[in-house]
């Protein structure tokens, strides 16, 4: 029994299913990766997981140990150790960044801040007072949002595209985070196009249509998600067999 | 109680501890109704008060090229329940003069006060001026706060104001600014409200930017909750050859709250250009989503969102 369950999920959006009766267990302490191509539903389990607005309406169910979580809201199921680290991260006119780090983290002391920009290569002295807006390069954003997520000291991270939008050497910081959050036992759940990220995982699923087409080791799924996803001949489409 | 009495409760109120001084280099001018309870000026800024019987009438006047490194505090303020408070203030920036103030108006027991001010403010060539104008009230919204003023930004000059009422109650607000900039001027009208309750708020601001490359920004942010009001017209006229400009309005609204936004933006040059964008809604879901899935109640969450808009 994995820490979170997904049991039969399915959520039909603008009446096409895209989350096909899909059931994926993720282990406590364990870095899974969600792979496959684009409009597979991978973003949406993810939503669906941290019960963003527009992704509650679901048959089946989400279960964190064990206790079905479908009836929680955001705030609930994050205060349950559950977060969610965006593709895209929302920007904050006049939020400083120091308060944002510190809007959900257990220690509010400002020097728990300051080490978590360190963490993500971050110098806190020309960040903290710096507001999460649009002067912030996406980057920086992305890393930021990281850094707002070491703070919170969550039991599962959902990290949709760590790598978008992030430079090589930010990218190394980004895999220390992760050596991090697998050293507190954090459960990891990525979700990735990229085969350097897929590294870092040592669990790997591969989705498609809404549906999980495969399972197993992350050099296993790359290998199948290079050769029959890129590009994919049956895109949204699984083969029969395949989904068996 | 003693002129120190009161200005230590003035102080306290917005939230200067007691027996905190302003030391020796900072000016400072502080008036409780129509009584004038502490001055202390500089070399080069002169402050001509007289009282009156429902305010005072000052006229303030920083000397050509003196530079006032500190910001003056002025503290405007009544501590009663009830009463009047009306400012008719001159103040001019002479040629190449610098100089900033950090007024504080503070009613902190208001239950039925009026707060007027009339301006004239002249920004002489080349003056820097900066006017960051604080308002704290008490919970109880019963302030009516209307302050006018008419602004000259003469050429190379750079006039800055921000009004700013996030504290307390905002009670009535109707706010009037207008601006006429000259040649390579620099305008900027911030203003930062929040309102709850029944407040209701009315923002009018105007820009001519009457001189070549003169420019400008009109900036409002506004937060209601409850069955607050805000009504926000801002007007921004490009005439002079190059002159640039750019109105930005975003009201957040929550509960039964009402928010009208107005940008005016009119250019009559074809080398001028102004621009404006107004956003007028909800709190974005992205952003509440974010702050939620750190574990932040809604509630908690627009806070935030709102506190760091108006901050």
């Amino acid at each position: 029994m994995g820490v979170l369950e997904v049991r039969n999920l399915t959520l039909v959006l603008d009446n096409k299913k895209i989350l096909d009766n899909l059931s994926i267990d993720f282990w406590q302490g364990h870095v899974h990766a969600l792979c496959g191509p684009n409009g597979a539903g991978k973003s949406t389990l993810a939503n669906t997981i941290m019960g963003l607005s527009g992704y509650t309406d679901i048959e089946g169910d989400i279960l964190l140990d064990g206790a079905s979580i479908r009836h929680l809201s955001v705030d609930e199921r994050a205060r349950r150790g559950i977060t969610l680290a965006w593709q895209e991260p929302a920007r904050f006119e006049g939020l400083r960044v120091a308060d944002f780090l510190l809007a959900g983290a257990k220690n509010k002391r400002r020097s728990v801040a300051a080490d978590a920009l360190k963490t993500v290569g971050l110098e806190p002295d020309k960040y903290l007072n710096r507001a999460v807006d649009k002067t912030l390069s996406g980057g920086e954003r992305k890393r930021i949002e990281l850094a707002s997520i070491l703070t919170m000291q969550p039991r599962i991270v959902l990290m949709d595209e760590p790598d978008s939008g992030i430079d090589v050497e930010a990218l190394e910081q980004i895999f220390a985070c992760l050596r991090i959050f697998k050293s507190q036992g954090t459960t990891v759940i990525l979700i990735t196009h990229s085969a350097a990220v897929l590294r870092q995982a040592e669990h790997a699923f591969l989705m498609c249509n809404g549906r999980l087409i495969d399972k197993g080791s992350t050099s296993r799924i790359y290998r199948y998600f290079e050769d029959k996803c890129i590009p994919c001949a049956h895109i949204n489409e699984p083969v029969e067999e395949e989904t068996k | 109680m003693t002129n120190q009495d009161i200005v230590a409760e003035l102080l306290q109120s917005i939230g200067m501890p007691v027996g905190h001084g302003l030391p020796e280099d900072v000016a400072r001018l502080q008036v409780h109704g129509n009584k004038v309870v502490g001055t202390h000026l500089l070399p080069g800024l002169l402050a001509d008060v007289e009282e009156q019987p429902d305010g005072i009438h000052a006229v303030i006047r920083v000397k050509n090229g003196v530079k006032i490194a500190k910001p003056i505090h002025i503290c405007f303020g009544l501590l009663p329940e009830r009463g009047i408070q009306h400012i008719r203030l001159e103040i001019v920036m002479e040629e190449h003069a610098t100089a900033s103030v950090l007024a504080h108006c503070t009613f902190p027991n208001a239950v039925e006060v009026e707060h007027k001010m009339d301006a004239v403010i002249q920004i002489q060539p080349h003056a820097v001026y900066s006017y960051l104008e604080r308002h704290v009230h008490g919970d109880k919204g019963g302030v009516l706060v209307i302050p006018k003023a008419k602004i000259s930004v003469e050429e190379g000059a750079h006039f800055k104001t921000e009004f700013e009422l996030i504290k307390g109650s905002a009670g009535k607000i109707s706010f009037d600014y207008e601006a006429t900039c000259k040649e390579k001027s620099i305008l900027e009208m911030i203003a930062r409200i929040s309102g709850k309750g029944e407040d209701t708020i009315q923002i009018r601001e105007t820009g001519l930017l009457q001189g070549a490359h003169a420019r400008a920004i009109l900036k409002t942010s506004i937060a209601v909750r409850d069955h607050a009001r805000a009504d926000v017209y801002n007007a921004l006229t490009a005439a002079g050859p190059y002159s640039r400009g750019h109105v930005d309005c975003k009201e957040i609204v929550q509960g039964a709250a009402v928010a009208r936004a107005t940008p005016i933006v009119e250019v009559n040059h074809p080398t001028a250009h102004v621009t404006h964008e107004a956003a007028i809604g909800s709190v974005d879901s992205k952003q509440l989503e974010t702050l939620m899935s750190r574990g932040l109640s809604e509630e908690d969450a627009v806070e935030l969102i709102i506190r760091g808009m108006l901050s």
